[in-house]
């Protein structure tokens, strides 16, 4: 294999992990920020929720951010074109995304009852709606989406944007998403936290669990009835990387399971997340919530990595100028800009791991409700 | 067709939230190195009050730096929702920096500022201070690798545009990092931060100190932030003028605009305007005052050089536009047919073709090809005008950032000399002037990205793309929802920010209790709520 294709795909590879990074880490904060009203039935059982994620929520956030940057970067065309095409959408998802880190630092700083309780409504919203809109979106680009580009490069969209949230495939994605999320979430508030957090968190976790196990069954049998896409003829993954004049694309019923069929080895990836969603809430019921967190993390590893080998090479199919859809091949950046970023991803990745892992053993341990804010109980 | 009201719109998004996100930067720059200044005393005397002052300027750290996150979110994101031609054509080289931002800068300060804050109890006293230098040096490079970014869109060193991928390809990873011009407004930026957060901290403990409240901790506070002041307001004035000199070798229309030079110079003769209204529809100057023999040395650091004026600009602007044009529709036919006689065509004028995309929204229906032979010139001209960034913006902007710099030098060279005669209380002028100053750096900072990226129109890239052409194909009806969302959101926050600013700093430094006394003034010392205090 040429030395760029190979490029393309381990970038490819590097942004499956980047966005299970982001769906593991920022959406056990955002399980969190959904289950706050409901598991803390007092301002000082909210508070303690909020304090065992208090030290990490803003590390985490970090990984977001990277999934933002690293798109750019190593696949520049996507982030311009995925980005505009969901306008409303990722407008949507910002401002909730804002939200969050304000209503952290600036709720408990007032000892209000109106002042928090609109904090924690904006808790719920900062960490419901992105989870759903993460979910969906990737249920819109697993039926494709309506765009095609003028020829310097400038993406025109061809649908409304109504229907990229409200159809039912996406909005299954989309509560798969909340329900991976309100999993780890609720693993971490057992972990750190004492009855009767403890106990509510078990309940809404191993709900979600389970209801993420169910879903994700459903999907897998929807996506046969969905019209993939598929390459028509060969393809050359080191040619330059430009959506224009590339080879024909087709659409098809089930062409997303053709990976599958041509690599049965690819089925162990959702038999893992699969594995994930049902043994995770089997470990939660025994009460051990680090295993089940882990088994949530597998979980998310296995979805995301489903979608990715149902769709590979492709990353945003066009339904209106289905040769002009974005893949790995003719999205990416140039050789020379991968090269440079997968030196600097291979260097700090392992030291973002290692300092994470050593913060998390560091603020180990039960946060208990206080009646004042101290060291360790900050927000 | 690009809609004009769309990219309007674009731009003041763009505008307005960025604006509002380096309303809070400045200060996080500064204030993590001021908070390390503090801890570092603290672990080598062991003395109480020094821990007090890292964590009482620590928790209006936190305020800001939570504010400073949210609002840093939309900036990653938005070049992808609101300019998609700019990230198309240039995310290979520009969305790079971003990457390694995050990967290098802004996982280390995210992850360690919550160890930061959590942290005093679990983690020895070296390694708390480990830990608050990992934050101040994660934000310092986090702004450097920003910078890095922006550099590129000053100077677009380091890439080269592909005609067959229709993008600027990265070649040159060094030429892109050591940027002159990303280097010295890195220096630049960060300094200016430091003068932010030095005035911040010495403006809020001139309120206690006029207060009589807090007087150890205040006076200590006051004089650490003098003298960090002095040293970083002079020097945040060097590097503006190296600054200057890069405008000067790189982007003289910015720099004619600074200056108001609506003609070419006459050297050494040449005055610099102090004061001018500049008029940009009609290219002169409706009033305008100026010192003989400053400018010429000032800004080419010799005697005899001249400085090119507006209308020289334009009139050397104009073959690059013919050119240009030449460039893009070779482009555009090697686009649709791949002819090598396109591709050879394309190459003559090549590094012109960002002038032919300038020329785009004067063509007939935004198409070069569409252009009459007898209406070339006149496109010509106009587009020559557009080369040219708005005159009067640049002009007052750039002045009233060198004067309230050079203010800032006399405040921190007064505030600096009572505080060590321990005489502060005897002059409250001092006091008083320092306390009102707090937000001036934070308005100067505004000004100063105004200068650069104002003045760096009408380009999102300089000389190769334009901001017109940049934006995404959005609707009018998408472009008020957004505006509309973050107007209301910023406003909101921006309320709760100075509430609770206000309120934590007047509840002043030992507090610990969440505060529902914020409305009565605060208790005295010894009552609960408050720490034990030995050194009032």
């Amino acid at each position: 294999m040429e030395i760029y294709a190979a490029l393309k795909v381990i970038w490819a590879l590097l942004l499956g992990f980047l966005l299970t990074g982001l769906a593991v880490m920022v959406g056990m904060d955002m399980g969190v920020g959904t289950l706050l009203r409901f598991v803390g039935s007092n301002d000082a059982e909210r508070r303690a929720a909020l304090n065992m994620i208090g030290p990490h929520w803003d590390g985490n956030q970090v990984w977001f951010i990277l999934g933002g940057g690293a798109i750019f970067a190593a696949f520049p065309t996507l982030y311009a074109t995925s980005f505009s095409t969901f306008y409303i959408v990722m407008i949507v998802l910002l401002f909730s995304m804002i939200l969050r880190p304000v209503a952290f630092e600036y709720r408990s700083k007032i000892e209000a009852t109106r002042w928090r309780e609109t904090w924690d409504w904006a808790f719920l919203i900062s960490g419901a709606v992105p989870m759903i809109i993460y979910g969906a979106a990737v249920g819109n680009v697993l039926q494709g989406v309506g765009f095609h580009f003028s020829w310097d490069g400038q993406y025109y969209q061809d649908e409304s944007f109504i229907w990229y949230l409200l159809n039912p495939f996406a909005l299954l994605c989309g509560v798969l998403s909340l329900s991976l999320s309100v999993f780890e979430g609720g693993a971490m508030l057992m972990m750190r936290g004492e009855e009767p957090l403890y106990g509510r968190a078990r309940g809404f976790a191993i709900g979600g669990g389970s209801l993420a196990a169910l879903l994700f069954v459903i999907g897998g049998i929807w996506v046969q009835f969905i019209k993939g896409f598929a390459y028509f003829g060969p393809v050359d993954p080191a040619a330059p990387a430009t959506p224009l004049g590339g080879p024909a694309v087709v659409m098809r019923e089930g062409a997303w399971m053709d990976n599958f069929h041509a690599h049965p080895i690819l089925w162990l990836v959702p038999a893992i997340g699969l594995f994930g969603m049902i043994a995770g809430p089997l470990a939660l019921a025994a009460r051990r919530p680090i295993l089940g967190w882990w088994l949530g993390a597998l979980a998310w590893i296995g979805t995301i990595g489903t979608v990715g080998g149902a769709m590979f090479p492709f990353l945003m199919p066009s339904t209106t100028k289905s040769s002009q859809s974005l893949s790995v091949w003719n999205a990416s950046g140039s050789a020379y800009n991968l090269a440079w970023m997968l030196a600097f991803a291979l260097v700090f990745t392992p030291v973002i791991v290692a300092y994470t892992s050593w913060a998390f053993h560091l603020m180990r341990g039960k946060v208990r409700p206080q009646p004042t804010p101290g060291d360790e109980h900050l927000y | 067709m690009i809609n004009p009201t769309v990219v309007e719109l674009s731009r003041l998004q763009f505008a307005l939230t960025a604006l509002y996100h380096f309303l809070f930067v400045p200060l996080t720059l500064g204030l993590s190195v001021l908070l390390a200044a503090m801890e570092t005393v603290y672990v080598i005397t062991g003395k109480p009050l020094y821990k007090e002052m890292t964590q009482f300027w620590g928790r209006l750290f936190g305020i800001n730096f939570a504010i400073g996150v949210a609002t840093g979110l939309t900036m990653e994101f938005e070049f992808g929702t609101n300019w998609s031609m700019y990230s198309h054509f240039v995310g290979d080289v520009f969305g790079t920096p971003l990457a390694i931002e995050g990967l290098m800068a802004f996982f280390m300060e995210s992850t360690f500022v919550g160890l930061m804050f959590f942290g005093w109890e679990r983690l020895s006293k070296p390694a708390h201070l480990a830990v608050t230098y990992l934050v101040a040096l994660g934000s310092n490079l986090s702004a450097l690798w920003i910078l890095i970014a922006n550099g590129f869109m000053q100077d677009p060193v380091g890439a080269r545009f592909d005609p067959n991928t229709m993008r600027m390809e990265f070649t040159n990873f060094g030429a892109l990092v050591f940027n002159d011009d990303a280097q010295a407004k890195f220096v630049h930026t960060t300094i200016a931060g430091f003068v932010t957060a030095a005035m911040f901290v010495m403006g809020v403990s001139a309120f206690y100190l006029l207060r009589r409240q807090h007087r150890g901790f205040a006076a200590r506070s006051f004089r650490i932030a003098a003298l960090f002041g002095l040293i970083s307001s002079l020097a945040v004035v060097t590097l503006g003028d190296a600054l200057g000199r890069l405008d000067y070798l790189l982007q003289r229309p910015k720099l004619a605009a600074i200056e108001g030079l609506w003609h070419t110079t006459t050297p050494p003769y040449a005055p610099e305007k102090i004061f001018a209204i500049p008029d940009d529809e009609t290219q002169r100057d409706i009033v305008s005052i100026g010192v003989p023999y400053v400018l010429t040395p000032l800004v080419t650091h010799s005697w005899t050089t001249s400085i090119p004026g507006i209308d020289a600009l334009e009139r050397a602007a104009k073959p690059k536009i013919v050119k240009g044009i030449a460039a893009v529709t070779a482009l555009e036919a090697y686009a649709k047919t791949k002819s090598p006689a396109a591709l050879a065509a394309f190459r003559k004028y090549e590094n012109d073709m960002g002038y032919g995309l300038l020329a785009e929204r004067f063509a007939p229906e935004e198409d070069l090809n569409k252009i009459a032979k007898r209406d070339l010139p006149s496109i010509v001209n106009r587009t020559a005008r557009a080369t040219i960034p708005n005159v009067f913006v640049e002009f007052w902007s750039f002045r009233l950032m060198v004067a309230l710099g050079f203010a800032f030098i006399v405040v921190f060279a007064f505030a600096a000399y009572w505080s060590l005669k321990n005489e502060l209380e005897k002059h409250p002028w001092v006091l008083k002037v320092a306390m009102w100053s707090i937000p001036l750096p934070v308005l100067v900072c505004e000004y100063g990205w105004i200068v650069a990226e104002a003045g760096r129109q009408p380009w999102s890239v300089y000389g190769w793309l334009p901001t017109f052409t940049s934006a995404s194909t959005h609707s009018v009806g998408y472009m008020v929802f957004s505006l509309l969302g973050f107007v209301t959101l910023y406003s909101a926050f921006i309320a709760a920010e100075l509430y609770l600013m206000f309120k934590y700093a007047r509840l002043g430094p030992g507090y610990r209790g969440t505060a529902a006394e914020a409305v009565a003034p605060p208790p005295a010392h010894g009552q609960p709520g408050y720490a034990d205090r030995p050194w009032e």
